[in-house]
């Protein structure tokens, strides 16, 4: 039995928005594999509760004229894994939801959810950073579009007001056309868990050249939030693709990344395994770009 | 029917939903108890002030510690003894004002549903003063002030010793003397079902239907912490989610008998989360061990010595017997002349510890197995090559307990089983000189195990069985199913005896104290063994009543002799009288009925040990801290198997635990407050099906005389080898001994990272 003192079920977004103002004390629910978890707790204990659940218009995935696609904030994880235009386009994004939890959660928990759920090891986050998604945000008004990199401000803190909803991901076609990723979550089992650490690379390769064109670097739990790896990123572009430049990779994400000493992991194990797991990953990338074929 | 793989008795209730468990037959309009934990790990009490719950509206009753008898009793799942030397130690209070752990229960909420009574919880108010908190038993055991509990100054709750031939002399006579500390970590037993009970009174009497596994246990333990009458006291145990020794104990029945009684009788459930499961119900013992093994030039042992810490955790529970139980395990299997062992237990501020299957041996064969791997590898020996030279063939007994024997042993074959499984010799060879950070290696451990806890303690059983008017048997036993097969195994043992299908065995799977037999329940791998033989018994009994009253009807056969057979009574070769007939003439016979019927009682004064061994294959990613099995078998000798496919199962089981035993469980506690840090599912890492490999179960059948169906015990013990066969068979991939469960990742990368491999 679950403590929730009032419960509002919006059935658009204009009325989850007016329902969020009207009742200042309440919290917005979707999958609900966060929020019934904090109720269960204590932390959420007595809260009352406005549902995205019935909104239509925040499920699915499409693909815009222009190749940007729209990840509606409700589609829950299997169906991003098993949607065609994610799986042709962006497969890492598909690949990285797929790793939450067990399949009960996935068909439930929704990418709009992990994302506004402001925690640093949600799956989705850190690929969605590597891909410098957008996200649309509407309040009943004119709305307004926020890089991801700018909507988490800290453990559990996003850049979300009062009666504003998250309701698409935007991944813009330059940002992954051209580009292979992959995603490599650390955690102690291979099911049922959150990562210990996490990371995301999406990488473009000049297969002519062998070098590397472009890379990005996100890891989840390595910082209080999901965090590029901007120096690395930059020392990295341009590189020949050799052995050197795993190295290189391995060495300089232990210079960058700041993961926390605690229960669950020690800082020098965390360090350990960044640096391994971003190799491992852009190692990935490459191979699936056809480079490295030596 | 005995031997023969029959489908679950229970399996289509099971899987239909139609078994009922505890949480099913809660009466309508129940009344919801929740318990008020502390939020210290060790003080008193100093005020408490209930009053806004008590006014929230929905909450019908507010107890503490101050309401409850100020008598302690007694919780192990143990036979009670009738000599006060060896009653099980009573430290335990209802509800508690002296905080001995974080957590520990001070009051209870009664409300009319359970959000009432969380939100009660929060409205009552607790001052305390605090003492410092030891969660160390090598610390703890130089006494604290105060003591965790006033009568043991030195909050050691036992110690107890044995020796054979003189140690100290064998291990200067050795060519080669190895010291090892090893350490087990707290574990928690994860069964699905959460511990769950509900009580009411019933004609001045208090009912109380609980998930446990020892039904008159519970009612006894009940009668003696409410001080009452035990005939007072009626307890049923339904269907249960599982047991593996949690629920040996007695955990929160009396304080659900004690709220019941305080509501005018009116149903009380009282169920306990994951969480509270956790840290307020039971954990194995963590077990700190000091080793010592002398050898020879041929590598034979001379000598051995073993000392144990257990940490006990705030209350006595199970107490002693675990850390003892693995210095009996000492003596036994291995030839050594000389032989010494000393174990104590030590109360800390920690969760308490209890029983969890195997009892003890899981963490003495840690220890045991690794030491054999590392004198092994400390004289250039293979360890299989080791062990078999140490090895005791056939029949021993052990120097102390008697009549405690291996009255067969079919350990070499296990070991012959095994290594051909996994190919040591070849891989042995194979994996000697690796390079690189990926790296693989085999190894193995062994086990011995007893069969019931005679002589240590009583071992008493009932069965009862009636014909019914279609021939067909009611078969009612004391013992319980907890998911184990029990009930299976029973019904083939009655159709066995009495020559009969096993559809015609109608197994009653509920106990009732009011109508059950007594027994005292499910642990110790004792139920096939001493049930089993009460069952043989009984059905003996009910098979010469039916042969008897067969004589009475067919006065003509008087020179010939009668058998039962599948439901027809034979004179010598020739078919003569339906069981059905039979049993029409026993029930309504106008001139000479009597119902057919048989019950027993028995005490089982005999013991035998069963034995077994894991060999494990893995992969080490060095650089990632992971351990992949890539291979895993269990051999076990059992005796005779019953069922041979539940016997596959409980092997399976086991080794799921043995596995998670060595690889990632652990209960986490804060250094400064005892508090578990991880306990829940999530941050208890419970393997989960995709980290499971593939697992292999074999078996070595070997017929003991002393089992009623050759059978011994095999309950517990495929939970005992995996942990020290994958820490050995690490040790062989990458040369680094690892001293202490579970291989997590980052003890694995500390590790690796001192031997300078990574």
């Amino acid at each position: 039995m679950y403590d929730i003192e009032n419960y509002y079920n919006a059935s658009t977004i204009e009325e989850a928005v007016r329902l969020l103002k009207e009742h200042p004390d309440t919290r917005v629910i979707s999958g609900g594999s966060d929020v019934l978890i904090k109720i269960r707790e204590g932390k959420m204990a007595g809260t009352s509760l406005v549902s995205i659940r019935d909104i239509k218009e925040l499920n699915g995935i499409t693909k815009k004229e222009n190749g940007d696609i729209y990840i509606g904030a409700g589609t829950t994880f299997s169906h991003i894994t098993n949607d065609p235009v994610i799986q042709e386009n962006i497969p890492v994004l598909g690949e990285a939801v797929d790793q939450v939890g067990g399949p009960q959660i996935r068909n439930i928990g929704t990418i709009g959810g992990n994302i506004c759920n402001g925690a640093v090891s949600a799956d989705s986050a850190p690929t969605v950073f590597s891909l410098n998604a957008l996200l649309r945000i509407e309040d009943g008004n004119n709305g307004r579009t926020v890089p991801i990199r700018d909507f988490y401000l800290g453990p559990g803190r996003v850049d979300l007001k009062r009666g504003e909803i998250l309701t698409h991901v935007i991944i813009p076609a330059k940002e992954y056309q051209g580009y292979h990723g992959n995603y490599i979550k650390y955690s102690m089992r291979k099911a049922m868990d959150i990562a210990t650490l996490s990371c995301s690379v999406v990488s473009k390769v000049n297969t002519e050249k062998n070098i590397l064109e472009d890379v990005r670097i996100t890891f989840g739990v390595a910082a209080p939030v999901p965090f590029r790896c901007e120096k690395t990123e930059a020392a990295l572009k341009g590189q020949e693709i050799s052995e050197k430049l795993y190295e290189m990779t391995e060495q300089s994400i232990r210079q960058e990344i700041n993961p926390r000493d605690s229960w669950r992991a020690s800082r020098e194990f965390r360090m350990q395994i960044g640096g391994e797991i971003a190799k491992r990953a852009l190692k990935r990338t490459i191979e699936l770009a056809g480079g490295d074929r030596k | 029917m005995v031997g023969k793989s029959i489908p679950r008795v229970d399996a289509y209730e099971k899987v239909t939903g139609r078994a009922k468990f505890t949480d099913d037959l809660i009466l309508n309009r129940a009344l919801v108890a929740k318990v008020l934990h502390s939020t210290i790990g060790n003080g008193i009490v100093t005020s408490i002030d209930t009053s806004e719950a008590e006014a929230l509206p929905g909450v019908v009753k507010v107890v503490t510690f101050k309401d409850v008898p100020d008598h302690c009793y007694p919780t192990p799942g143990h036979p009670w003894s009738v000599e006060p030397a060896h009653q099980d130690i009573a430290d335990r209070n209802i509800l508690t004002g002296r905080i001995r752990y974080y957590g520990d229960d001070i009051a209870a909420v009664v409300a009319e549903d359970e959000v009432t009574a969380s939100r009660a919880l929060k409205l009552i108010k607790v001052e305390y003063e605090e003492y410092p908190v030891e969660i160390h038993p090598r610390k703890s055991m130089y006494g604290s002030n105060p003591p965790i509990h006033f009568d043991k100054k030195d909050n050691v709750l036992a110690r107890s010793n044995f020796f054979i031939g003189n140690v100290d002399e064998g291990l200067e006579q050795s060519d080669t003397v190895v010291k090892r500390s090893y350490k087990t970590s707290i574990v928690q037993h994860c069964h699905i079902e959460n511990p769950i009970s509900f009580a009411y009174m019933e004609k001045g009497r208090i009912v109380v239907v609980t998930s446990t596994q020892i039904p008159h246990i519970v009612r006894r333990v009940i009668g003696q912490a409410l001080g009452i009458p035990w005939g007072r006291v009626r307890v049923i145990k339904p269907y249960i989610g599982g047991g593996f020794g949690n629920k040996q104990d007695v955990l929160y029945e009396p304080l659900n008998a004690f709220l019941t009684t305080q509501v005018g009788g009116r149903p009380v459930k009282l169920e306990v989360s994951r969480e509270e499961t956790f840290c307020n119900t039971r954990t194995r013992h963590s077990i700190e061990y000091d080793l010592t093994a002398g050898v020879d030039k041929e590598g034979h042992l001379l000598a051995k010595d073993m000392k144990a810490y257990s940490s006990q955790g705030a209350y006595a529970s199970h107490g002693h017997a675990i850390a003892a139980n693995g210095l009996t395990a000492w003596r036994l299997q291995y030839a050594c002349p000389n032989t010494r062992g000393e174990a104590y237990t030590i109360y800390t501020n920690t969760p308490t510890a209890g029983a969890m299957r195997a009892y003890g041996i899981p963490q003495a064969a840690f220890a045991i197995e690794c030491l054999m791997d590392d004198v092994a590898a400390e004289i250039h020996t293979d360890p299989l090559e080791f062990r078999r030279k140490n090895l005791i063939q056939g029949y021993y007994e052990d120097a102390y307990l008697k009549p405690i024997a291996a009255n067969t042993n079919g350990i070499f074959q296990c070991l012959e089983k095994g290594a051909e499984y996994i190919h040591w010799d070849e891989k042995r060879k194979e994996y000697a000189d690796q390079t690189g950070s990926v790296r693989r290696g085999i190894g193995m451990s062994l086990f011995s195990y007893k069969t019931g806890v005679w002589p240590i303690s009583l071992e008493i059983a009932g069965a009862r069985l009636s014909m019914n008017q279609d021939g067909s048997v009611q078969l009612q036993i004391g013992a319980t199913e907890i998911g184990q097969g029990a009930d299976t195994v029973f019904s083939q043992m009655a159709a066995e005896t009495l020559h009969m299908d096993v559809e015609n065995v109608h197994i009653v799977t509920v106990q009732d104290t009011d109508v059950t037999p007594f027994d005292t329940g499910a642990y110790a791998s004792r139920q096939s063994f001493v049930t089993g033989t009460a069952v043989k018994q009984c059905a003996e009994q009910l098979l010469q009543k039916i042969l008897d009253y067969a004589k009475t009807l067919l006065p003509e056969q008087e020179t010939r002799e009668l058998s039962l057979d599948h439901g027809w009574i034979y004179a010598g070769e020739e078919q003569v009288l339906s069981l059905e007939a039979l049993a029409q003439e026993a029930y309504y016979s106008l001139s000479n009925s009597s119902v057919l019927t048989a019950e027993v009682s028995t005490q089982v004064k005999k013991n035998t040990i069963a034995t077994g061994c894991c060999f494990a294959e893995v992969e080490v990613d060095m650089k990632l801290g992971t351990i992949q099995i890539l291979n895993i078998i269990n051999v076990h000798d059992s005796g005779k198997l019953l069922n041979p496919q539940l016997a596959q199962m409980q092997v399976h089981g086991g080794m799921s635990m043995g596995m998670g035993y060595g690889l990632s469980e652990q209960l986490v506690l804060d250094e400064k407050t005892g508090r578990p840090l991880n306990g829940n599912l999530l941050d208890y890492k419970l393997m989960t099906a995709l980290d499971t490999p593939d697992i292999k179960a074999d078996f070595v059948e070997l017929d003991d005389p002393m089992g009623p169906y050759g059978n011994k015990a095999l309950g517990e013990p495929p939970a005992i080898p995996g942990a020290p066969a994958i820490r050995n068979a690490v040790l062989h991939a990458t040369g680094v001994a690892f001293n202490e469960i579970p291989l997590a990742p980052q003890r694995l990368i500390e590790g690796f990272k001192k031997a300078g491999l990574i």
